[in-house]
């Protein structure tokens, strides 16, 4: 093989590796102080200035607990739980468009750790894959309690996962294409899906949320009704990949959000820009921008988790499936109705 | 005056029972609405005091760790008499007594002084009953406003004469003031 494309794949798959890894922690951080600043206090920020230092802190606290097994015949199970979670959660990061091309030492670099063609579908099905990092840890924990939040939490997952399919082929019967590549080439300037696709992007969104874990459907991990859910049994690290997992699959959420509805890295004048001042400088604002809208994102899950209550689990299963599933197929059937007037074109 | 128009606290607001319209029904407004309730609170400002940069102020009533007081000539006022100890309902305080000397006049009021005076903070409870029981008028709570500090041992908690006696510049200065008036 090339050996120029060797290096260059293994820094563009290590820097997306470690960008996913320091979003997901300091998400952590994020967290804390954004849920304390809509609460009238300050957040942590005691280790290092202004608290950037609390990641590491948890971490090197969660290491240094105890490792614990509970009473359950399933070890291996056990540890394989959050690993499952983990996992899933990193390998979505790999099919991330972050800009269109770089253009150093004579070659053109694509800024993805690889081009599927159908990256779409690869991220479905590991979300789906997911489910089984808590199912198996609510299982192993030989626990009624964790094994019942296991049981709402895959229900809630399955059912949410269904309504976004069906969102998103709305949105690739537009593009006509399922790589994420093409989908973010498709949205030029400030050409976004979202102006497109509006009831899309809601039926998206309300499902990432229901994906993640997040509130309002969080009652996998809710303390009032479960203890802790599925990682009540859980300490040291094992419950520091499954909270881990939590953060990296809501930046995982946040991103293919800014991908497939906002508009990816374009921003208004990266036309103007690429011809103008170079394929670089315009490349490089468009990674800024899309890091920005992603920012957005996740301060946005952060946002609805302090203002919305969460939801029950009968009303949480009669929205997925009563109200989301026939919701999306209307839009299918709209937007296919719109394609065809316009003779296989959608955007007028 | 029916019970429909009665409102004490002037903040009754009328509910109804009425099926919810299918724009309500989706609660897309009401998020809304409460998504910008909580981004209106990201601007306040917050309640949060900085410990130990910012220090909350203290009534001054406050009880805080003990004083042993000492007379406007500087002389220690406890004369071991065991009220407080005997008062105290977490049995924290202990002492020994000791017989002045002759050349000690200027140290103690009285002839008997405790030589040895402990209290257990980890025992103490700050009622303040040992204050009200002194007939020397010679501990009080609310003098040092100061909380006592945390530490890592058990037997650092037992503080001596050497913590809980009032120091002698202040209670020096206080006689500077009633002679300059005289």
């Amino acid at each position: 093989m090339d050996q120029a494309i060797i290096i260059e794949k293994s820094i563009v798959i290590v820097a997306v590796f470690a960008l996913t890894m320091i979003m997901a922690m300091y998400s952590t951080l994020a967290e804390r102080k954004i849920a304390a600043w809509l609460q009238d206090r300050i957040g942590p920020n005691r280790a290092g200035p202004g608290g950037i230092m609390q990641p590491l802190a948890d971490g090197l606290k969660l290491f240094s607990k105890e490792e614990f097994f509970p009473n359950t015949p399933n070890r291996f199970l056990f540890i394989a739980g959050p690993f499952i979670s983990m996992t899933t959660a990193l390998m979505t990061s790999a099919v991330i468009p972050w800009g269109d091309k770089l253009h150093l030492f004579g070659r053109d670099i694509i800024l993805q750790a690889t081009d599927i063609d159908v990256a779409m579908l690869y991220v479905f099905g590991v979300l789906s894959v997911g489910v089984y990092g808590i199912m198996i840890g609510g299982w192993a924990s030989n626990n009624k309690f964790s094994l019942m939040s296991a049981m709402r939490a895959s229900s809630q997952m399955i059912s949410y996962e269904v309504a976004m399919g069906l969102s998103i082929i709305a949105l690739v019967m537009m593009t006509g294409s399922l790589s994420l590549k093409e989908i973010a080439a498709g949205q030029e300037g400030m050409n976004w899906n979202v102006f497109y696709q509006p009831v899309g992007f809601l039926i998206f969104l309300v499902c990432s949320f229901a994906e993640t874990n997040r509130t309002p459907f969080d009652l996998a991990e809710c303390e009032a009704e479960l203890i802790g859910g599925y990682h009540t049994e859980y300490s040291s690290m094992k419950m520091g990949f499954y909270l881990f997992a939590e953060y990296a699959s809501m930046f995982i959420s946040s991103t293919i959000l800014a991908v497939l509805y906002f508009g990816a890295y374009n921003y208004p004048g990266m036309q103007w820009m690429e011809e103008n001042v170079g394929v670089n400088t315009a490349n490089v604002i468009g990674m800024v921008v899309l890091f920005g809208k992603l920012c957005f994102f996740i301060f946005f899950y952060m946002w609805v988790r302090w203002t919305i209550p969460r939801f029950r689990y009968d009303q949480l299963m009669r929205l997925g499936w009563k109200m989301l599933i026939p919701l999306a197929i209307a839009n299918i059937i709209i937007t296919g109705i719109i394609i065809l007037i316009n003779d296989g074109n959608f955007k007028f | 005056m029916s019970i429909e128009t009665i409102s004490l606290s002037g903040r009754k607001k009328e509910v109804s029972n009425k099926k919810m319209t299918f724009w309500e029904s989706l609660y897309l407004v009401a998020i809304v609405k409460g998504l910008f309730i909580t981004i209106r609170h990201l601007f306040t400002r917050k309640v949060t005091i900085k410990y130990p940069e910012q220090t909350r102020e203290i009534s001054p009533v406050y009880r805080g760790q003990h004083m042993l007081m000492r007379d406007d000539e500087g002389r220690e006022r406890c004369t071991a008499c065991g009220l407080c100890a005997l008062s105290c309902p977490a049995e924290a305080i202990t002492m020994k007594a000791e017989e002045r000397k002759p050349d000690e006049m200027h140290l103690y009021r009285e002839e008997k002084y405790a030589s040895i005076y402990e209290i257990n903070m980890l025992r103490c409870i700050f009622c303040g009953l040992c204050e009200e029981a002194c007939p020397k008028q010679a501990i009080y709570l609310t003098k040092s406003r100061t909380m006592v500090r945390s530490n890592s041992d058990r037997e650092d908690f037992i503080f001596g004469k050497d913590k809980l006696v009032m120091p002698l510049d202040m209670a020096i200065d206080n006689t500077k003031k009633p002679q300059m008036a005289k």
